[in-house]
């Protein structure tokens, strides 16, 4: 079973729940995926709504709550929020996420090295959103990251797993439970990330935008379920030549010279 | 004398203050509390997190927190994200 932070989760699938065309949506589909982990964002209150509120929706029994610092551009920023953050759910768990540049939503590796630092320190559960950089993930467990959430191809991108090889450096570096997050937009990229050896993956856009979110929830956690049981069963070596699955032995078309 | 004059102004013509709420200007009432803000506003003390000039503000605390003149106040809550 996966541990992260002391908590123990069943369900390697973890929801993010933005997008969500409605509450009741968003609800049914975090059922339907069985996770165990969601994630949420900090925003200004909208006083044109002022009692429009997701924590209603949501079942803090079931499932970890992990606020995300979305938005913010640097250490200072997301440092700010993560405050913010504890004060708002009561609990220490935080997705550290520092993003300077918009329009391609990539982490920032220094600011978010400073902050994982400075939020452990202050006795935060951090999971950083990382550039998929083995070196970099060695340097955020080293300071106390809670496990490390290397992406698979930019934030809502639907891209899937362009990250591999260096995500596969990362698990087998590894020490802290390793969460590939972003840009999976298909079942089977989760499977993939899985199937690699990947102790969770966090999905959102490709389930929230789905035609059917609650189905493709449901989907994504047959795939991780699957991915995860290949790793455990031990995935066979790739080769370049082709590997005979029927015996070479006794074969009857040499004995009887069909191909003579 | 001059003074107390000045006093007099102020303490007559004070009765409303100008802060900032959620980055936009707002006119409030003098001697306005934050649970008094959050009324009047409509949103439930529960759901929200009040920082006031960067500072959080604990839930307990909001009845007996007066808002200043310019103070910068925030009102955040959780929704959904990735």
């Amino acid at each position: 079973m996966l541990t992260i932070g002391g908590h123990t989760f069943n369900s390697r699938l973890f929801l993010g729940t933005g997008k969500f065309s409605s509450s009741a949506v968003m609800k049914q589909a975090i059922e339907a995926s069985g996770t165990e982990m969601v994630t949420v964002a900090l925003r200004r209150v909208d006083l044109d709504n002022p009692e429009d509120d997701i924590m209603s929706a949501l079942n803090r029994d079931k499932c970890v709550f992990l606020p995300n610092t979305s938005g913010a551009r640097n250490a200072e920023e997301a440092i700010r929020l993560a405050h913010l953050a504890r004060a708002a759910s009561g609990s220490s768990w935080l997705k550290l996420e520092v993003t300077p540049d918009p329009r391609t939503l990539l982490p920032d590796p220094i600011e978010t090295l400073k902050a994982t630092e400075e939020l452990v320190r202050a006795g935060f559960i951090v999971l950083p959103y990382m550039n998929a950089d083995p070196i970099l993930a060695l340097r955020l467990q080293d300071v106390g990251a809670a496990a490390v959430m290397p992406l698979g191809s930019p934030i809502g991108t639907n891209q899937g797993i362009l990250t591999a090889f260096q995500i596969e450096i990362i698990i087998n570096q590894a020490r802290v439970p390793v969460v590939v997050d972003a840009g999976i937009g298909a079942p089977s990229h989760a499977a993939l990330a899985m199937e690699m050896g990947a102790d969770a993956v966090l999905v959102n856009t490709a389930i929230s935008v789905a035609g059917d979110p609650v189905a493709m929830a449901r989907a994504f956690a047959q795939a991780v379920e699957a991915g995860r049981t290949a790793f455990v069963a031990g995935m066979g070596c790739r080769s370049k030549q082709a590997q005979a699955s029927s015996p070479l032995e006794g074969v009857l078309a040499t004995d009887l010279g069909f191909l003579a | 004398m001059t003074v107390n004059r000045l006093r007099f102004f102020f303490s007559t013509n004070h009765c409303i203050m100008h802060i900032h709420l959620n980055g936009s200007p707002k006119t409030i009432n003098d001697s306005m509390t934050v649970a008094m803000l959050l009324q009047e506003l409509g949103v439930p003390s529960t759901s929200v997190v009040v920082e006031l000039n960067k500072t959080i503000i604990q839930p307990e605390c909001y009845a007996a927190t007066s808002l200043q003149d310019n103070d910068q106040m925030e009102l955040i809550r959780f929704v959904g994200g990735g």
